[in-house]
């Protein structure tokens, strides 16, 4: 396992920039995710470490060693591709060995098969072994995707969405599973996602990422009760977070222009009146869409509320999180 | 009555189809048929008319294809020993004896040597090219493709002249070599192209996944792109195939004797004791078998469908 180091890494398409001199070291044994919108350089950033392009300039450093001149063989990552790129020629378990038997590795034939069976057991795809890469769900296809990352030992996992068109279930217990896996081997793991819940409960790093520029980097919780700008604290949370005029509520500080409340930062009870718009009842919790004055808010309330719609109700801000001009935290 | 549907089509609407195929194979394969009959018949039979289409089914046109024959009169025919097998009473039947084998054979051999040699070297080279131009950057790319397409806008005989110099001045002329790569640099714009087309519909990520997997390049291409371009590399060796077998006039034109392939050869059989349709018949239909057994092998990957689903799009 290793640390990996990207130095200034700037990367360009034409003339789409991809990546703007990101700084970002990801520790030994970290499980970093990376969090931002589509074009925001996720992707190049894992396409990059793995050597499959060149950056533009910036050095990437993996265990100290710069990789530049490594080919994708040479440093040792696994990459689960957003595509779940399945040999079509070959069956689910060809699929599976066959990063085990390149020339890098040359894993003796009892070795392959045990590592296989594991593999296969653990992501549930043990009963789909000998059917046809191509005769597959697109859940199973990315298992198998995964799978074939996971038979091996590489220095670094590189994830791009791995867990994407997964359903509900089967993501969550391959959420546990993943995370499990990374930690039990140590693994260091960059991770590519939208998904808020796996952003919150595997990450031990979150990197934010906004076009091309690494804008925030830390623990999830900081980055959920401390980002840097709207745009960092509108990346992780469900629903998301409220940015409204500062002045709506008093107590503003010198210079804020928003305020930013994150739905259980409401405190209901107190406070200015608002109106219910609507009520979502998801079972453990309830959302509540409010109207306060000429803004809409979102905020939660306990699973088993009497409010309906057109009741009001009086709210008031609690840590709140605010904001200047430029969209940066105050 | 819906055009577009596609639900399962009537009863009526496959007996239609039926018909027509059936319909279109007749019409197809009546010159085919009619040459195989031909090989069949006598001589007399085969230039009766009306033409026959019952006749008695005779092996004299296919004896006469592998044999010469000299003709000999009545008296000297009570001087010879009886004729020692079928074929022997056969060509005594029609008074002449056999005074040895045919080049035919021989002519076979170059073709089917010339054919499938050029056939192999053009897939080969025209893989790998096809290969770079789908995937690297090539300086000119676009140009070098019209370039080689470009080989292809004229009739390629239309070169005979400057290529038969430059054949004698090479020391070509007449040879398997100078045959193979002859119809290779001919075929080639044609199996660049194709393969170009086939290549570029196999997701890059096929490639890359092997590259992390721990693969070369070159690896890469012959375990996964390879398997994968199988269904266009057979399709384009049979087309290579074809036009290397059936090539006329280059044949003709560069080859005399030793390096001779058998189209040029065949209508020469007429000369040998008069019109000898027969023996004509019967060589065009041995010439015909080798490209329909490549066909027919290699029939599996023409119509199995391009991979479709392992990459989400």
């Amino acid at each position: 396992m290793a640390e990996v180091s990207l130095h200034n890494i700037s990367k360009s398409f034409g003339d789409q920039v991809a990546l703007a001199a990101v700084d970002m070291t990801v520790p030994d044994g970290s499980f970093v995710v990376l969090l931002g919108p589509t074009g925001a350089g996720k992707t190049t950033t894992l396409r990059l470490i793995s050597g499959l392009d060149k950056p533009d300039s910036g050095q990437i450093l993996i265990n100290g060693q710069d990789v530049a001149n490594q080919t994708p063989a040479q440093r040792n990552v696994a990459m689960v591709f957003q595509q779940y790129s399945l040999y079509p020629h070959l069956s689910v378990r060809q699929n599976l060995a066959f990063p085990l038997k390149s020339p890098i590795l040359r894993t003796p034939e009892d070795e392959i098969i045990r590592k296989v069976a594991e593999v296969a057991e653990v992501l549930q795809i043990s009963h789909k072994l000998d059917n046809k890469a191509t005769e597959l769900s697109g859940g199973e296809m990315q298992r198998v995707s995964i799978g074939r990352a996971l038979v091996r030992n590489p220095q670094i996992y590189l994830m791009d969405e791995p867990l994407s068109s997964l359903d509900a279930k089967l993501r969550s217990d391959l959420r546990v599973e993943l995370k499990r896996i990374q930690a039990s081997l140590g693994a260091t793991m960059l991770y590519v996602t939208h998904d808020q819940i796996e952003a919150m409960t595997m990450a031990t790093h979150v990197g934010v990422l906004d076009h091309g520029r690494l804008v925030q980097f830390g623990p999830p919780r900081e980055i959920y009760e401390a980002p840097v700008s709207i745009y960092a604290a509108s990346r992780l949370g469900s629903p998301k977070i409220n940015i409204l005029p500062a002045n709506l509520f008093p107590g503003a500080p010198q210079g804020a222009a928003q305020i930013g409340l994150r739905p259980e930062h409401i405190r209901i009870g107190d406070g200015q009146e608002a109106q219910v718009l609507r009520v979502e009842h998801l079972g453990d919790q309830t959302r509540l869409h409010l109207r306060f004055g000429a803004v809409d808010l979102i905020t939660l309330t306990d699973a088993h509320t009497e409010l309906a719609k057109g009741d009001t109700l009086k709210i008031a801000p609690q840590s709140a999180l605010y904001f200047d001009a430029n969209g940066d935290r105050i | 009555m819906s055009g577009y549907s596609v639900t399962e089509p009537s009863k009526r609407q496959k007996w239609f189809a039926g018909l027509l195929v059936i319909t279109y194979a007749l019409v197809t394969l009546m010159p085919l048929l009619w040459i195989i009959a031909t090989g069949f018949k006598s001589p007399e039979d085969a230039i009766s008319y009306p033409p026959k289409v019952l006749f008695e089914p005779s092996l004299e046109g296919y004896v006469n294809l592998f044999t010469t024959r000299t003709r000999i009169t009545e008296g000297m025919k009570e001087g010879l020993q009886p004729p020692a097998n079928w074929y022997e009473q056969i060509v005594r039947d029609s008074g002449t004896v056999i005074a040895g084998p045919s080049r035919y054979g021989q002519r076979f051999l170059n073709s089917v040597i010339i054919g499938f040699g050029s056939t192999f070297l053009a897939i080969f080279f025209g893989t790998l090219a096809a290969y770079a131009f789908s995937r690297f950057k090539v300086p000119l790319k676009d140009d070098l493709l019209f370039f080689i397409l470009s080989t292809r806008m004229m009739p390629p005989i239309a070169v005979a002249i400057p290529m038969f110099l430059m054949f004698r001045q090479l020391g070509l002329n007449d040879t398997h070599l100078g045959m193979i790569l002859l119809y290779t640099a001919v075929n080639l714009s044609l199996s660049v192209w194709l393969l170009k087309g086939f290549i570029d519909e196999i997701p890059l990520e096929y490639e890359e996944a092997a590259l992390i997997d721990g693969y070369t390049r070159f690896q890469a291409f012959y375990k996964v792109v390879l398997p994968q371009a199988a269904t266009g590399i057979a399709s384009t060796a049979i087309f290579c195939l074809i036009f290397a077998w059936n090539e006329y006039a280059f044949a003709v034109l560069l080859t005399s004797g030793s390096a001779q392939t058998a189209p040029p050869f065949i209508p020469t059989i007429i000369g040998v004791g008069g019109q000898d349709w027969p023996a004509v018949a019967a060589g065009a239909t041995i010439f015909l078998i080798p490209v329909m057994i490549f066909t027919i092998l290699l029939r599996k990957h023409l119509l199995r469908g391009i991979t479709f689903g392992a990459v989400r799009k």
